[in-house]
């Protein structure tokens, strides 16, 4: 596995990147590498220019002040994955990334690079939108944040424009949240993936944020099931089963050699359910 | 047979460990030479098509090309040859196979050029570079279209079947007329990507001054290759050297000439420097041979107290769209195979070979046996759901008896020794079968669906008897006491994986007496090591092995009357004991072959007549096969919400006679037991129907991870076979074969009551998923 000849940067701070990243549109950001890489060798990608923003300072950095998180965007699955915080205050995303690939990818692949690609069948981009995350993107002319319901548009299709750097990902604690993942048996991804994140009153549901990933042609928001979970009793399956029927309701589901799209869609509510009592049963 | 002390039986860590978890092994890519230049083959990216033109001339022109070639190329300079097909059937159609596609593709990934640079990513680049006009034919696909009619993979041929083998043996009609129940399937047993960890990898080096070719390359079958590569070359067969360096990985699709080693190695005799080609797991998902791929439609007869009677099949083997090495001689294993472990008096057979526009099936671990077994054992559990009976009653109520060999079967093959109600009496015991009865009851009444499924197979290996083989089947070795006690062994077998380095090495200890670090074994260098077929079909030990007990025979037998003299004993009162050479009933005499080993070679003190030396070189031809057997016990359950079947425990009681090294007796098992849960649930190659692969990458192919699967529980029975010398059966695919049948009995096992009797593999979640919510009975309707 072959990639065609690029031009290698290691910028040592975030205008540079921005600097060189701008200047061309044939260049692409390079973090872990998990995506970009495999899609090079096999020539599915074949960028002139690979700027590696491993050297750019604190973009490696977890901040938690008891409210919210702040995650910089070169944060290894590995990392997050054995964040104690992590695992009290958001433990959808700490399931999440204990759940990607195998060690190797997990010591490589970053929270910013998942985000960034977009792979309709990633784990983060369900966890990022029940979790109501915000991202932020640094451009030559400054910074913007995102909400993860704006940024995730389509199959490898993000709010990213040309010349835009995913610098933070940020969210508040969550610690009635859960990510519960059907493996795909070959690619070992999502296929069928799905995050609850839960406000709690009491015994029973106040608010909840679902969303799939795996299934569609980028991860969503269960709206239905989200309406019908409001006022659940957090401890009755069968309530929280039945309000989870129907969880890929109008969103065209992917079929591949290993599953259709109607099972798919049916796993969507096996998963939700599933998500959902492992959420209410941190609350 | 002597007797051999403790060294034999012990689990002795592998030898070949440490270089290769710590990364130290030397693979074809670890071989540098100085000066080597890169090929890099173009592909066919359809199925089927006429070739118009091939035009390399902008490859050559680009940055540290070298060369470029097209097959009009290939055969003006002088190679105009197809690539080697060794297994021969009356009628067999062989279509020419150029190893670069002349002016038609037949399978994607077909190479029709090559291009030759100084680095791997110039060569790749050059491909791109590489103009091929194709006009898109239509292409067979479906096995059974393909068998009857057209479109043609070969439109020459005016068919797409390449052989029919009948075998009708016994009175199969009487056998009907006997039977209360005929029971009807069709089994299909789908086709799988061998997905060794080390692609196909060679280096050719022709050594201008020498004028003589070394081919590093990643082989089951070294001697055989340089045998088969010479005479295509046209090369004497002493100008050319095969090395089988470390293989990662073979499982018989390593078993094969490859027309990219034919190619490698006739560039580097043109370009005067060495050629190195490592393929892309892309390309090695598409062009090195696939195992399996057959359609069966079985009939069986039995009686109403479970008794089998006769047995009715029609096989469809796909076979792709050329032969390579052994590709038409795989599917006539499954009818010799398929009578299994059982007694029946008809047997009515027939196999069809068909040409599809998919790459060749060949060896596949098992080869053509895990296809007989799959069927079989299958059959067995639909004959007990049929009749209402218990599967291990009715396996019982068939089995050839402990007493009752050797045993010729109705298909004509001899079964060695077997006790197959022992080892099912050992995985009934270790599972606790009564129980696991009672708690799938209970578990039903909560919705929970387990399952318990059985194999008892038996298998044909130890490959073989040279009259009934393609190649020569027997195998050889050369032992030598170097001066200082040192043993070399010098092996005819080529291990990649099977561990023999180990095992060969306890084998001389026990014997000879020699600690086992001063035990070398040699393997595949044909410049080092006398001619011998290689390494496939669990030959390595059972003919390899046997072939090293006969060389120890030998030196056994020269120091013993180096010894005699010595002490002026009678020969026949001087025996080997306990891995020295005593004389009986007089401890005091003692010495070591390491002391009679430098009297052989300092040439004093030997007898009148009597050769300096203490070596032997030995063949092995085996009388017989060997038949390696067993009961596997798979337990699933059944998620009802998700259709995973999950294996909760998996029971394997093996017989693969005498063991030399138990651990890795259950390392082999462990290994095939993946594999073939792997083809059970799992895997499968997925052409389109223009004939894309698909399952071309791992992100598609299925093939499980360690944590896919679960903790074995391992056993054995140990009946010993009378073939050979050392008593041992072989193990390297008894596993595999053994293991599918188990794993989907289990799983129809667990479906039963949703009515459901068969599904096809692999048994993918929303397969099972979908019969669990059928409203209908049992039809699954994909
Ligand atoms: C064997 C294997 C198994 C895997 N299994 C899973 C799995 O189970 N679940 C799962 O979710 N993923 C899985 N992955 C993907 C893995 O998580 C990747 O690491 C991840 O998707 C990408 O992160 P990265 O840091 O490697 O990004 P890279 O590959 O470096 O980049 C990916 C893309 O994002 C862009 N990019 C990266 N960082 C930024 C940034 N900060 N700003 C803007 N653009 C950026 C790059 O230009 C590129 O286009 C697997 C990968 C492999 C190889």
């Amino acid at each position: 596995m072959i990639t065609a000849a690029f031009e290698y940067y290691r910028p040592a701070s975030l205008d540079e990147a921005l600097r060189l990243l701008g200047g061309r549109d044939d260049a692409k950001i390079l973090a872990g590498g998990h995506s970009l890489i495999p899609m090079m060798k096999l020539r599915l990608a074949e960028p002139a220019a690979l700027i590696d923003i491993a050297a750019i300072p604190d973009l490696g950095r977890i901040d938690f002040d008891g409210k919210r998180f702040r995650i910089g965007a070169l944060v290894t699955h590995a990392t997050l994955a054995a964040n104690r915080d992590l695992e009290k205050n958001a433990p959808a995303l700490w399931d999440a990334a204990n759940h990607i690939g195998d060690p190797q990818v997990r010591n490589r692949g970053t929270i910013g690079g998942s985000a960034s690609h977009g792979d309709p069948s990633a784990d983060y981009p369900s966890v990022l939108l029940a979790l109501g995350a915000t991202l932020s993107l640094a451009g030559k002319s400054g910074s913007r944040d995102v909400g993860a319901d704006a940024f995730f548009r389509g199959m490898f299709d993000t709010a990213l424009a040309p010349g835009e750097i995913l610098t933070t990902v940020s969210f508040d604690a969550a610690p009635a949240s859960a990510y519960a993942k059907y493996q795909h048996p070959a690619s070992g991804y999502a296929m069928v993936g799905v995050a609850a994140n839960l406000r709690l009153n009491g015994g029973t549901v106040g608010e909840a944020r679902i969303a799939v990933t795996g299934v569609g042609d980028s991860a969503f928001r269960a709206g239905n099931v989200e309406k019908a979970l409001a006022g659940a009793r957090a401890g009755d399956a069968d309530a929280i089963k039945k309000a989870c029927s129907n969880a890929a309701s109008g969103v065209d589901a992917r079929s591949d050699s290993q599953a259709s799209g109607t099972y798919r869609a049916a796993m969507a509510d096996v998963y939700a359910a599933r998500a959902v009592s492992a959420a209410a049963a941190r609350g | 047979m002597s007797t051999i002390p403790s060294m034999i039986g012990s689990p002795i860590r592998r030898r070949e460990d440490p270089r290769l978890i710590t990364g130290r092994a030397t693979y074809v890519d670890d071989v540098k030479m100085v000066g080597t230049v890169y090929a890099a083959f173009v592909r066919s990216p359809y199925g089927h098509a006429k070739v118009r033109s091939v035009d390399v001339s902008a490859a050559k022109e680009r940055p540290g090309v070298v060369a470029a070639y097209a097959a009009a190329d290939l055969i003006a300079a002088g190679l105009n040859v197809s690539i080697p097909v060794a297994a021969d059937l009356p009628g067999l159609k062989k279509p020419a196979h150029p190893p670069l596609a002349i002016d038609e593709v037949r399978f994607v990934g077909e190479p029709v050029a090559v291009v030759v640079a100084n680095t791997p990513y110039a060569a790749r680049d050059a491909v791109e570079a590489v103009a091929v006009e194709y006009d898109q034919l239509e292409a067979a696909i479906d096995l059974e279209k393909a068998a009857a009619g057209p479109p043609y993979v070969h439109e020459d041929l005016g068919t797409n079947v390449a052989f029919v083998m009948p075998v009708k043996t016994g009175d199969p009609e009487a056998a009907f007329a006997e039977a209360d129940v005929v029971v009807k399937e069709r089994i299909v047993n789908q086709r799988l990507i061998p997905c060794p960890m080390e692609p196909r990898s060679m280096l050719a080096h022709w050594d201008t001054g020498a004028a003589h070719l070394t081919l590093w390359t990643s082989t089951q079958i070294p001697h055989l290759l340089r045998t088969n590569l010479a005479l295509l070359l046209g090369l004497g067969e002493i100008k050319v050297r095969v090395i089988a360096p470390e293989v990662g990985g073979g499982f018989g699709a390593k078993l094969n000439l490859y027309g990219e080693e034919i190619v490698v190695s006739w560039l580097s005799t043109q370009l005067g420097r060495p050629v190195k080609y490592i393929e892309t797991r892309s390309e090695n998902f598409a062009a090195m041979t696939h195992g399996r791929d057959q359609i069966q439609y079985i009939e069986v007869g039995a009686k109403k107290d479970g008794t089998i009677t006769g047995l009715r099949m029609k096989i469809f083997a796909n076979l792709g769209a050329y032969h390579q090495l052994l590709t038409p001689g795989i599917p006539t294993f499954t009818p010799l195979m398929s009578p299994g472990c059982y007694k029946l008096t008809g047997f009515d057979c027939e196999v069809t070979g068909v040409f599809t526009n998919t790459m060749a099936t060949d060896a596949y671990r098992g080869a053509g046996r895990p296809e007989a077994t799959f069927m079989i054992e299958r059959a067995i559990d639909l004959v007990a759901l049929e009749l209402g009976l218990d599967p291990v009653d009715v396996r019982r109520k068939n089995f050839i008896g402990s007493g009752e060999f050797p045993f010729t079967t109705i298909t004509g093959l001899t079964y060695d020794s077997g006790n197959y109600a022992a080892s099912l009496d050992k995985a009934l015991e270790l599972v606790d079968y009564k129980g696991l009865r009672a708690k799938q009851e209970e578990l039903r009444k909560q919705g929970r669906y387990l399952g318990i499924g059985f194999s008892t197979y038996v298998e044909v290996c130890g490959m073989g008897p040279s009259a009934a083989m393609p190649a020569p089947g027997w195998d050889s070795a050369q032992v030598r006491v170097e001066p200082t006690g040192s043993v070399t062994v010098m092996t005819g077998i080529s291990p990649h994986g099977q561990g023999e380095e180990t095992t060969f090495a306890q084998i001389v200890s026990a014997e000879l007496g020699v600690p086992i670090d001063s035990v070398s074994v040699i393997h595949g260098d044909t410049d080092k090591v006398q001619y011998g077929v290689g390494t496939f079909g669990s030959r390595g030990t059972a003919v390899g092995g046997a072939a090293l007990k006969l060389a120890i025979d030998s030196i056994q037998a020269k120091a013993v009357k180096i010894a005699a003299h010595q002490w002026e004993a009678n020969p026949d009162d001087v025996e080997y004991k306990d891995g020295k050479i005593t004389v009986k009933g007089d401890p005091s005499k003692s010495m070591t072959t390491a002391e009679v080993g430098f009297t052989a070679f300092r040439g004093v003190g030997l007898p009148p007549g009597l050769e300096p030396g203490l070596d032997a070189t030995r063949r092995f031809e085996p009388p017989n096969f060997v038949y390696p057997f067993g009961a596997h016990v798979c337990v699933v359950e059944v998620d009802a919400d998700t259709g995973e079947a999950k294996i909760v425990r998996y029971i394997a009681v093996d017989d693969c006679g005498r063991v030399i090294n138990p651990l890795i007796v259950d390392g082999q098992i462990h290994g095939g037991l993946a594999q073939g849960i792997a083809q059970a649930l799992y895997e499968e190659a997925v052409y389109d129907e223009n004939g894309q692969l698909v399952s071309g990458t791992f992100m598609d192919y299925a093939m499980p991870r360690a944590h896919q699967l679960l903790a074995f529980e391992t056993d054995r029975t140990t009946t010993p076979s009378p073939v050979n010398p050392l008593g041992v059966k072989g193990v390297g695919e008894a596993g595999t074969i053994g293991s599918t049948p188990a794993v989907v009995n289990a799983v129809m096992d667990a479906l039963a009551p949703f009515g459901v009797k068969n599904i096809d593999m692999p048994l993918r979640p929303e397969k099972l998923w979908k019969a669990m919510h059928a409203n209908s009975n049992g039809k699954v309707n994909e």
